[in-house]
């Protein structure tokens, strides 16, 4: 089947558009792909405001758990919905991801870090303005 | 030893590069379609990363409220579960837009671009409906630096769906105006891509701001 605005004379190791598939297969199986993926994020998220409300997991760990859905939805959200593969062709797609996450994580986990540090080592609010007098 | 090395090595000699697209002239230039997918791809990263600067002066400022109502005296999480089911769906339906834009079928294509709107327009409502209940009730962004971090970062998503919802309605017009040409279609692979990350920036939102702020 030809497909609109893929290019004729692509050869198989040549680089897919992020969101592309390399072999669609058919309109039937491409449906079908995102059905499979929202039917799993679906159930991640419901088992996210489950697990918010109930008791099932203890209570201090609930955000990690929260965390791990999270993590987990957005994977399924990439691969069923964005097409990212671990394929040669995405690779490109792949390193861009991986370097865009390398700096989510530093500005997120270094201001964490850095900020609780900073409240820990701070003098209380009522002090700092004792001594400023 | 050596006569088998030279038997099962590759023969090279030494005068032109082992990669092959250095020399190679029927090495070609990628496709147009991968070239924008790619660059709007680094833009979406970087996209990325601003939220997560927003994300993360709101997780430093959670417990900064001034005395003033935390995330669980605020949060209604029915509404945030017909949101959060809005965005998905509508998801869904941008990937069936995509499938019938490739595909050439008008038909799905509209239809889906549709119901990705609607959806779209839903959540936003929703959201809208959301900031007011809060500012009249005193809990505006200029409460406590929680709430202008909290105001910050969801209204940026709000933003980019509203951005998103002006670029759905100009991709449909320019189907029927210019009907699925090779240019047209690379918009739509972009505009695609721009919807299913939006989602996944709100998994984000719903699951560390929403859900465990109401867990907390």
């Amino acid at each position: 089947m030809n497909l609109h605005g893929m290019s004729a004379d692509a050869s198989p190791h040549d680089d897919v558009a992020p969101g592309d598939e390399h072999d669609a297969g058919g309109i039937r199986k491409a449906v079908t792909g995102y059905l499979i993926g929202f039917a799993l994020a679906t159930l991640l998220s419901v088992m996210s405001f489950y697990i918010a409300r109930s008791t099932l997991v203890w209570a201090p760990s609930i955000p990690i758990a929260l965390s791990v859905l999270a993590i987990a939805q957005m994977g399924v959200h990439l691969v069923f919905f964005l097409h990212i593969t671990s394929g040669p062709d995405n690779v490109n797609n792949v390193l861009a991801l991986a370097f865009g996450l390398l700096i989510v994580m530093l500005l997120v986990f270094g201001s964490l870090w850095i900020m609780t540090h900073l409240n820990h080592s701070m003098l209380p609010m009522d002090e700092i303005i004792n001594r400023q007098r | 030893m050596s006569a088998t090395m030279a038997s099962t090595m590759p023969k090279h000699d030494g005068n032109r590069p082992l990669a092959q697209n250095i020399t190679d002239p029927h090495a070609h230039a990628a496709a147009k379609r991968v070239v924008v997918g790619y660059g709007f791809w680094i833009f979406l990263i970087s996209d990325i990363i601003m939220f997560a600067a927003f994300f993360a002066t709101y997780a430093v400022l959670t417990d900064a409220t001034a005395g003033g109502p935390r995330g669980r005296d605020l949060f209604e999480l029915h509404t945030v579960a017909i949101e959060t089911a809005c965005l998905l769906t509508s998801s869904l339906f941008c990937g069936l837009a995509g499938i019938g834009a490739q595909y050439g079928n008008r038909r799905l294509f509209h239809c889906a671009m549709v119901a990705t709107f609607v959806l779209g327009a839903t959540f936003l409502g929703l959201e809208i409906h959301e900031f007011t209940g809060l500012i009249e009730a005193g809990a505006g962004p200029d409460r406590s630096a929680f709430l202008s971090a909290f105001f910050a970062l969801i209204g940026c998503h709000g933003l980019h769906v509203t951005a998103g919802l002006l670029w759905l309605l100009t991709m449909m017009a320019q189907v029927v105006a210019k009907g699925f040409r090779d240019d047209v279609l690379r918009r739509i692979l972009c505009f695609g891509l721009f919807w299913h990350t939006l989602d996944i920036i709100w998994v984000a939102l719903f699951s560390l701001v929403y859900l465990v702020g109401i867990s907390q």
